[in-house]
C-alpha cells in the first residue's frame, strides 16, 4: 500500500481535478476562473501520464502535448478577452458578462 | 367535319414534327428549361444598377425563351407514349441513389406549359415600384424551380425544387406584398415547411425500406420505386401520410389552407398570379405522382377521406369566399373550391376523374391568373381591394369590365369556357365510382356563381361612386398580356381534345398500374351496349342489359365498383 | 347538303361580327345586323324543315357531328346537331320570334348608349338556345342551357347601374344554377345507366332503366327544367328579370329560354314514360305552380309583372301537360304561347314606350285612342291568352286540360284546377286590358310625376340591394330604368311607336289567330302537330273521346267568358270592390320572395357569416396557435439561457458527472 505507485498520482490528479472544478464553480473573479481551468487542466495532464507509464503506451504522453497547446491557446484568447472587459469595468466579475443570456 | 379537318391538320403537324422529335428529343428540353431561367437570373444580378431598366426586359426575354422551349416540348410530345419523355437520367450522388432523373409524361406536360405560359404574362402584367434587381431574379429562379419540381422523376431531386420554390416566394411576399406582408410570408413559409419536413422523413424512410425490401442498393429514384412495389402495407400507408401532409399544406386541402388566404392577399400580384397558377398545382401534382403512383393501395385506402376533405374544401371554400370583404382574398377562397374540386377528382380513381382534375389543374391556373392579373389592375388604378369601396366599374370602363366577366364566367364553370370539362369530368368521374361524394361537389356549381355574381355585382354594377369616376379602361398593353389567356379560355373550353389526347395515355397507365397493385380495386369502364331490335320492350327483364345497366336489383347500383368505398 | 350547323352559327357569327365592329355598326345597324342573321337561320331551318318533310315518317331525324368535344375514357361527346321533328319545330319559332323581336328591339332601344351591345348578347342568346334544342346529346343541351342562363344574366342586368337591375341579374342566374344541380346530376345518372348521353342511344336504350332509376333520373331533369322555367319553388327570378328591357323579356321570358324545361322533359321522353310517378310530380307542380302564379298576377300593379306571372301559370300549363304524358298539347301549347305572349310583352312595351318608360298601369287608361295598332294587336292577344275560340289559345289551352281531364284518378282534380286557373287568366289579363286600354286617362289627374309615392303602399321594407339575396320586389316597379325619371306629365300624348315595332306586333297577331290549325282536333287530318311528332315520342297519352272533348270545351269557353265578364264588372263598372279582389297576400306574391330574403338574409347570411369567421378565428387561430404555442415554450426555456458563465460551468460539471455514472455503471469494464 505505501509503495509509489500509480493509485497516488491519479488520486492526487483528482484531488488537483476536484480543487480546480470547485474552484471554477464558485469564484467569481474571471483570472481566478481561469486559474481553476489550468488546475483542471493540469490534472488530466498528470492523469494521462500516469496510464501512460501504467499501460506502457506512448499515445496517452503524445495527448499531454495536445492538451498543453490548446491550454495555451485557450488562455491566450480568454485572458485577451477578460482583460478587454476588465478594462472597461472595474471589479467585473463573471456574472456581469451576461449580454448572451437567452 | 370540322372535327376531322381539326384531327388531320394537327396530326400531320404532330408527324412532322414527330420526324424531328428525334433530334428534338436528344436536345436536352427539361435541363433547357431549368437552366434558362436560372441564367437569366444569375445575368440580373450581374448587372449594375446604373442599368436598372434592363433587369425587367432580361426578366421577360428570359421567361419567353423559356416559354418557347416550353411549347416545343408540346408540340414534339408523343401523343401515343405513355411513359416519360424527354428522359434524362444521370447519377448525382450515387452513394446515395440519387440521380438527375427528369422527364415529362402526359400528367406533368402541361403543367409544365402552363409554367412557361404563365411566367411571361406574370411579368408583364404586374408593376413593381421599388427593387427590381432581387424581385425579377426572385422570378427567375422561381420560374427554374417550378419547371424543376414537375419534371423530377428522383425523390430527394423533386424535395429539392419543392423546397426551393418557397424561399423565392418568401422574398416576393415579404418583400413586395401589402401591409401584411411579413406575417402572411413567414406563415406561408413556416407552414409549408413544417408539411415539408414531414415529407423528407417519408422520402426517406421509403428509400430505405424500398432498398431493405429489394436487397439492393439504396436509390431515390421514383421510377423505379414505383415499379418495385416492395414495402409493406402499413409502412406503405404511414409514408403515404407523411407525404400527404406536405401536399395536403400545399395544395390547401382544408383544415391546413389557412396560410393561402393570407399569402395571396398579401402577395404582389405577380407572386398571387404565379401563387394561383403553378405553386398550388405542387400539391396536387404530388397527390397523383407520388401518391398514387408509389402508394397505389394507400392512396386507395386514403381515398375516403381525401375526397370528404376535398368536398368540404369545395363547399367552405365557396361559402367562405361569399363572405369576403377584400376582393382578392374571395379569390383566394374560390381557389381553395377550385383545388377541392381537383383532390376529389384525383381520388376518385375513375379515368374521367383523374383527367377531369388535370384539366382543372391547367385551367384554373389560366383563369384564376387572369382573375388575378385583373384584381391587380383594380389595385394598381383605385388602391383597394375592398368590395365595399369600388362600384359601378362595368359603367366606366366597359371593356374592363367585359374581361372581368369573360374570366368571371370561366371560373365559375359556364359550358362552353375552359372551366367547364374539367369540372364536369372530375363530377362525372367521381359520380360513377362514388355515388355521394359527387353529389354533394356538384352543389358546388351552385355557390361558385353565387360568390362570384355577387361580388361582380357590387364591384362592376351599380351606380358610379364618386372615387370609381378615375377608373381607368383596359389598356392596350394590358389586353395585349392577358389576351393569351383569354384565347386560352375559350379555346380550351370549345376544344379540349388534344389536351384531352395528350393525357390519356399516362392516366390510363397510371389507373392501370393502381388496378394491378391494388387488389381491392377495380378499375370499372361505362360502356354503351345498344340493344337489340327484339329486346326493347323486354322492360325489366334480364336480355339486354346494357354492361353498365342494371335494371333488376339496385335501382342505382349501376355501374358500381366492388370494393369501392 | 347538312346546312344543320348553319343554324346556331349564322348568330353565333352575327355575335362575333357585333363584338368587334358593334360600336362601328352603331345605332340601327348593329341592330339591322343582329336581325338579319337571325332572318338567315330562319331561312335555313325552314329549308331544314321542307329537307324533313320530304322524308318518310320513321326517318324524319337528320344530323351533323362537327367534332369530338370533351374524349375522355369511355366517355366520348361531339358537338353534333340532331334535326328532328321536335327539334325543327323549337327552332321555327324561336329563330322566328326571335328574328321579330330583333326587329322590334332596334325601334325599342332606339338612342340607347349601349345599343350595338344589346344586339351582341340577343345574338348569343339565339345561338345559344338553338345549340340547347339543336344538339343532339345531353351535354349540349346543358352547354345551350347554361348559354342561355348566362345570356339572360347579362340582359336582365342591361341597365346595371341600377342595383335593383344588377341584383335581379345574379338572382337569375343564381336560381338557375339551383336548377343545373339536377341537370347535372340526371346527366351523371344516365350515363352511368345506359352508357352514353346521346338522344339517339337513349331512347331505344330507355325501356331497360329500372324504374326507380327512371324516376331519379325524370325528377332530377325535372328540378333543372324548374330552375330554368320558372316553377314553385324556383320561380322568384322570373318576374324580378322583369328589370331588363321589354324585349328582353319578350323573348327569353316568353317565348324561348323558359321553354327550356318543357323541351328537355319532352326530349327525355323515353326515360319518362318509365318514371312512374315522377310525371305526377312533374303534373301537379305545374298545376300548382299556375295555379299560385295566377292568383298573383290578378293584383299585380307593373304591366310587365302581371305578364311574368302569366308566363309562370302558362308554363305550369305547360308541364302539366308534360306531366300527364300529353306531350303534344304541352308543346303546343308551348307554341301558341310563344305568339300569344311575345304578342302581349311586345305590345307592353310598346305601351310603355309611349307612356315614357312608366309600367304601373294605374297611369294607363283609353290607351286605344292613341295607340291603334297596338290596342288591336293587344286585344288579340288577349283573347288568345284567355283561350276564346278560334284563336290559338283556345285550341292548345284545351287540349292540355282535356289530356289532364283523364289522366289517371287524380285527372279531374287536376283538370279543375287548370280550369280555376283559365278562369283566373281571363280574369287578370281582361284587368289589364280595361285598365291600360280603356276608362279614364289616368296619367292626366296627378300632377307628381314620380311614382314613388302611389308605390310606397305596395314596396316592401326596404331591402338593401346590396343584401346576399335582395328581395327585388320592389325592383321592377321601379321602371325600366331607361331614364331614371318618368317622364309622364299630364300633358303628355301617347304616340304609336315606329314601324320597327309594330310590324312585329302584327305578325305575332296574326299567327296568334291562325296558330292553332296546326292541331285542331277535328279528325286525324288535322292533327298535324301531333303527326309531326310522333316519331319523337316513346308515348303519348290518349286524348278523351271527342264528346267529352266537346263538354270540356264548352266548360273552358264558359270559364273564359265569365272571368272575363268578372274582370270588366270590376274594373269597367266598379260593380265589385277591387280590394275584395286585390288583396295584399296576392300582391305581395304570397310572401315567397319574402320568406327567401328572409331565410337566406338572416339565417342564411348569419350561417355564411359564422363560417367565415370560423375559419377565421379557430382554423387560422389553431395555426397561430401552433406558433404561439412555440414562442411560449421559447420562453419558457429561456432563463436556462442565463448568460452567466458560472451556471453554464455548473451545468457542464453535473452532465459531466451524470455521464460519468452513466458509462461506469452501464459498460462492462
Amino acid at each position: 500500500m505505501l509503495a509509489l505507485n500509480e493509485t497516488w498520482y491519479l488520486v492526487l490528479a483528482a484531488m488537483i481535478f476536484t480543487i480546480g472544478s470547485v474552484g471554477l464553480l464558485t469564484r467569481k473573479n474571471p483570472l481566478v476562473m481561469f486559474m481553476c481551468v489550468e488546475l483542471m487542466l493540469n490534472a488530466v495532464n498528470l492523469t494521462f501520464v500516469t496510464f501512460s507509464k501504467a499501460l506502457d503506451d506512448i499515445a496517452g504522453q503524445a495527448i499531454v502535448f495536445f492538451v498543453m497547446v490548446v491550454a495555451a491557446a485557450e488562455v491566450v484568447v480568454g485572458l485577451g478577452i477578460i482583460v478587454a472587459i476588465m478594462r472597461r469595468r472595474q471589479g467585473a466579475n463573471a456574472d456581469d458578462i451576461s449580454l448572451m443570456r437567452g | 367535319m370540322i372535327g376531322t379537318l381539326l384531327n388531320s391538320s394537327a396530326q400531320s403537324l404532330a408527324s412532322k414534327v414527330a420526324e424531328e422529335a428525334t433530334s428534338v428529343s436528344d436536345f436536352p428540353m427539361i435541363p433547357a428549361l431549368i437552366l434558362t431561367p436560372l441564367i437569366g437570373a444569375i445575368i440580373i444580378a450581374l448587372i449594375p444598377r446604373s442599368r436598372s431598366d434592363l433587369y425587367k426586359q432580361i426578366a421577360v426575354i428570359t421567361s419567353v425563351i423559356t416559354s418557347a422551349f416550353s411549347i416545343a416540348m408540346l408540340v414534339a410530345f408523343n401523343t401515343e407514349d405513355s411513359g416519360y419523355q424527354f428522359v434524362i437520367d444521370q447519377p448525382w450522388i450515387s452513394d446515395l441513389g440519387i440521380s438527375l432523373h427528369f422527364g415529362v409524361d402526359g400528367i406533368s406536360l402541361f403543367l409544365v406549359v402552363l409554367t412557361g405560359v404563365i411566367f411571361p404574362i406574370a411579368l408583364l402584367g404586374a408593376k413593381v415600384d421599388h427593387d427590381p434587381k432581387p424581385y425579377y431574379g426572385w422570378l427567375m429562379v422561381l420560374m427554374a424551380a417550378s419547371m424543376g419540381v414537375f419534371s423530377s422523376l428522383d425523390l430527394v431531386l423533386f424535395f429539392a425544387f419543392f423546397e426551393l420554390v418557397l424561399v423565392p416566394m418568401y422574398f416576393l411576399i415579404g418583400l413586395w406584398g401589402h401591409s401584411n406582408r411579413v406575417y402572411a410570408a413567414t406563415k406561408f413559409f413556416l407552414y409549408t415547411m413544417l408539411g415539408s419536413a414531414f415529407m423528407l422523413v417519408g422520402l426517406v424512410s421509403l428509400a430505405v425500406l424500398n432498398a431493405r425490401a429489394m436487397g439492393g442498393p439504396i436509390t431515390f429514384d421514383l421510377v423505379e420505386i414505383a415499379k418495385n412495389q416492395a414495402i409493406s402495407v402499413t409502412a406503405g400507408r404511414w409514408i403515404f401520410c407523411a407525404f400527404a401532409v406536405a401536399f395536403a399544406v400545399k395544395v390547401p386541402l382544408f383544415p391546413l389552407h389557412t396560410w393561402l388566404p393570407d399569402a395571396h392577399t398579401e402577395a404582389p400580384t405577380a407572386g398571387s398570379v404565379i401563387l394561383a397558377a403553378v405553386m398550388l398545382k405542387l400539391g396536387t401534382y404530388g397527390f397523383i405522382r407520388f401518391g398514387l403512383d408509389l402508394f397505389p393501395e394507400a392512396s386507395h385506402w386514403a381515398a375516403p377521406v381525401m375526397m370528404t376533405l376535398g368536398v368540404i374544401g369545395i363547399i367552405y371554400g365557396a361559402i367562405c369566399a361569399t363572405m369576403q370583404k377584400d376582393l382578392k382574398r374571395l379569390v383566394a377562397y374560390s381557389s381553395i373550391a377550385h383545388l377541392g374540386f381537383i383532390v376529389l377528382g384525383v381520388f376518385a380513381f375513375s379515368v374521367q376523374g383523374l383527367e377531369g382534375s388535370i384539366l382543372i389543374m391547367v385551367n384554373h391556373g389560366i383563369s384564376t391568373g387572369a382573375l388575378f392579373l385583373l384584381v391587380g389592375w383594380i389595385y394598381e388604378r383605385r388602391h383597394t381591394r375592398q368590395i365595399a369601396e369600388l362600384s359601378g366599374l362595368q359603367k366606366v370602363a366597359p371593356i374592363f369590365a367585359g374581361v372581368f366577366t369573360l374570366v368571371m364566367l370561366s371560373s365559375i364553370g359556364v359550358p362552353g369556357l375552359n372551366g367547364f370539362p374539367g369540372e364536369f369530368l372530375v363530377l362525372l368521374g367521381s359520380f360513377a365510382s362514388a355515388r355521394w361524394w359527387g353529389v354533394v361537389a356538384v352543389s358546388g356549381v351552385i355557390l361558385a356563381a353565387l360568390y362570384l355574381l355577387w361580388a361582380y355585382q357590387r364591384v362592376f354594377h351599380g351606380p358610379v361612386t364618386e372615387p370609381n369616376k378615375g377608373f381607368r379602361e383596359l389598356r392596350l398593353t394590358e389586353g395585349l398580356v392577358i389576351a393569351p389567356l383569354l384565347f386560352l379560355i375559350v379555346f380550351l373550353g370549345l376544344y379540349p381534345k388534344p389536351m384531352l389526347d395528350r393525357i390519356e395515355p399516362s392516366v390510363e397507365r397510371l389507373l392501370a398500374h393502381v388496378d394491378a397493385e391494388v387488389d381491392g380495386f377495380e378499375l370499372r369502364e361505362v360502356k354503351f351496349v345498344a340493344p337489340l331490335p327484339g329486346e326493347v320492350d323486354a322492360g325489366h327483364s334480364e336480355a339486354g342489359k346494357t354492361e353498365a345497366g342494371h335494371t333488376e336489383a339496385g335501382k342505382t347500383e349501376a355501374g358500381h365498383t366492388e370494393g369501392k368505398p | 347538303m347538312n346546312l344543320i350547323w348553319l343554324i346556331p352559327c349564322l348568330p353565333l357569327f352575327g355575335f362575333l361580327v357585333l363584338l368587334v365592329a358593334g360600336r362601328k355598326l352603331g345605332d340601327p345597324g348593329a341592330g339591322w345586323w343582329g336581325t338579319g342573321v337571325v332572318a338567315a337561320s330562319f331561312l335555313v331551318v325552314v329549308k331544314v324543315f321542307f329537307d324533313l318533310l320530304a322524308l318518310p315518317e320513321e326517318e324524319r331525324s337528320l344530323t351533323q357531328t362537327l367534332f369530338t368535344w370533351i374524349p375522355s375514357g369511355s366517355f366520348k361527346v361531339s358537338i353534333g346537331f340532331l334535326a328532328d321533328p321536335l327539334s325543327i319545330l323549337m327552332c321555327l319559332f324561336i329563330t322566328g320570334i326571335g328574328a321579330l323581336i330583333h326587329l322590334y328591339s332596334i325601334g325599342y332601344m332606339k338612342g340607347d348608349e349601349k345599343f350595338s351591345k344589346f344586339f351582341l348578347y340577343l345574338n348569343l342568346f339565339l345561338a345559344s338556345m338553338l345549340l340547347l334544342v339543336l344538339g343532339d346529346n345531353l351535354l349540349l343541351t346543358f352547354l345551350g342551357w347554361e348559354g342561355v342562363g348566362t345570356c339572360s344574366y347579362l340582359l336582365i342586368s342591361f341597365w346595371h347601374t341600377d342595383p335593383a337591375n344588377a341584383s335581379a341579374g345574379k338572382k337569375a342566374f343564381v336560381t338557375n344554377r339551383i336548377g343545373d344541380f339536377g341537370f347535372m346530376l340526371g346527366t351523371f345518372l344516365v350515363w352511368i345507366t345506359v352508357g352514353s348521353i346521346n338522344y339517339a342511344d337513349i331512347g331505344p336504350a330507355a325501356p331497360m332503366i329500372a324504374g326507380g332509376t327512371a324516376t331519379a333520373i325524370a325528377l332530377l331533369f325535372f328540378l333543372g327544367a324548374v330552375g330554368k322555367s320558372a316553377q314553385l319553388p324556383l320561380s322568384v327570378w322570373l318576374p324580378d328579370a322583369m328589370a331588363g328591357p321589354t324585349p328582353v323579356s319578350a323573348l327569353i321570358h316568353a317565348a324561348t329560354m323558359v321553354t327550356a324545361g318543357v323541351y328537355l322533359i319532352t326530349r327525355l321522353n323515353p326515360i319518362m314514360a318509365q318514371a312512374g310517378w315522377a310525371n305526377d310530380v312533374i303534373a301537379w307542380t305545374g298545376a300548382i305552380t299556375a295555379l299560385v302564379a295566377a292568383s298573383i298576377a290578378i293584383a299585380q300593379t307593373d304591366i310587365k309583372k302581371v305578364l311574368a306571372y302569366s308566363t309562370v301559370s302558362q308554363l305550369g300549363y305547360m308541364f302539366l301537360a308534360v306531366g300527364t304524358q300529353t306531350y303534344v298539347a304541352g308543346i303546343f301549347h308551348m307554341v301558341t304561347h310563344a305568339f300569344f305572349k311575345a304578342l302581349l310583352f311586345l305590345g307592353a312595351g310598346s305601351v310603355i314606350m309611349a307612356m315614357s318608360h312608366e309600367q304601373d298601369m294605374r297611369k294607363f287608361g283609353n290607351l286605344r285612342k292613341y295607340l291603334p295598332v297596338t290596342f288591336a294587336t293587344f286585344m288579340i292577344g288577349w283573347l288568345a291568352i284567355s283561350g276564346i275560340p278560334p284563336l290559338a289559345g283556345f285550341w292548345s289551352k284545351d287540349e292540355v286540360l282535356a289530356g289532364a281531364f283523364n289522366a289517371g284518378p287524380a285527372g279531374p282534380v287536376l283538370w279543375f284546377i287548370g280550369l280555376l286557373v283559365a278562369l283566373m287568366t281571363a280574369f287578370y289579363m281582361t284587368r289589364v286590358v280595361i285598365m291600360t286600354f280603356f276608362g279614364s286617362e289616368k296619367w292626366r289627374l296627378t300632377d307628381d310625376p314620380h311614382e314613388a309615392a302611389e308605390s310606397a303602399d305596395l314596396e316592401s321594407e326596404d331591402v338593401e340591394s346590396s343584401d346576399l339575396v335582395t328581395a327585388s320586389v320592389a325592383a321592377a316597379d321601379h321602371g325600366d330604368g331607361h331614364d331614371d325619371h318618368h317622364g309622364l306629365s299630364p300633358d303628355h300624348t301617347p304616340q304609336e311607336p315606329h314601324w320597327t315595332m309594330t310590324a312585329p306586333l302584327v305578325i305575332l297577331a296574326g299567327l296568334s289567330i291562325f296558330a292553332g290549325a296546326i292541331n285542331l282536333p277535328f279528325g286525324s287530318d288535322f292533327k298535324r302537330l301531333e303527326h309531326w311528332l310522333e316519331p319523337t315520342l316513346a308515348y303519348e297519352h290518349e286524348l278523351p273521346p271527342v264528346p267529352v272533348l266537346v263538354l270540356l270545351a264548352c266548360a273552358a269557353i264558359a270559364v273564359a267568358s265569365l272571368g272575363i265578364f268578372l274582370a270588366y264588372l270590376v274594373y269597367s263598372k266598379q260593380k265589385i270592390a277591387v280590394e275584395k279582389i286585390e288583396r295584399p297576400v296576392l300582391a305581395h306574391a304570397w310572401y315567397i320572395d319574402e320568406t327567401y330574403a328572409k331565410v337566406a338574409g338572416g339565417p342564411g347570411e348569419a350561417g355564411f357569416q359564422g363560417l367565415a369567421d370560423f375559419d377565421g378565428t379557430v382554423v387560422d387561430g389553431a395555426v397561430n396557435g401552433v406558433g404561439a404555442g412555440v414562442l411560449g415554450i421559447g420562453n419558457k426555456l429561456r432563463p436556462i439561457q442565463s448568460g452567466l458563465v458560472r451556471s453554464y460551468a455548473l451545468g457542464i460539471s453535473i452532465g459531466g458527472a451524470l455521464l460519468l455514472a452513466f458509462i461506469v455503471t452501464r459498460m462492462n469494464l
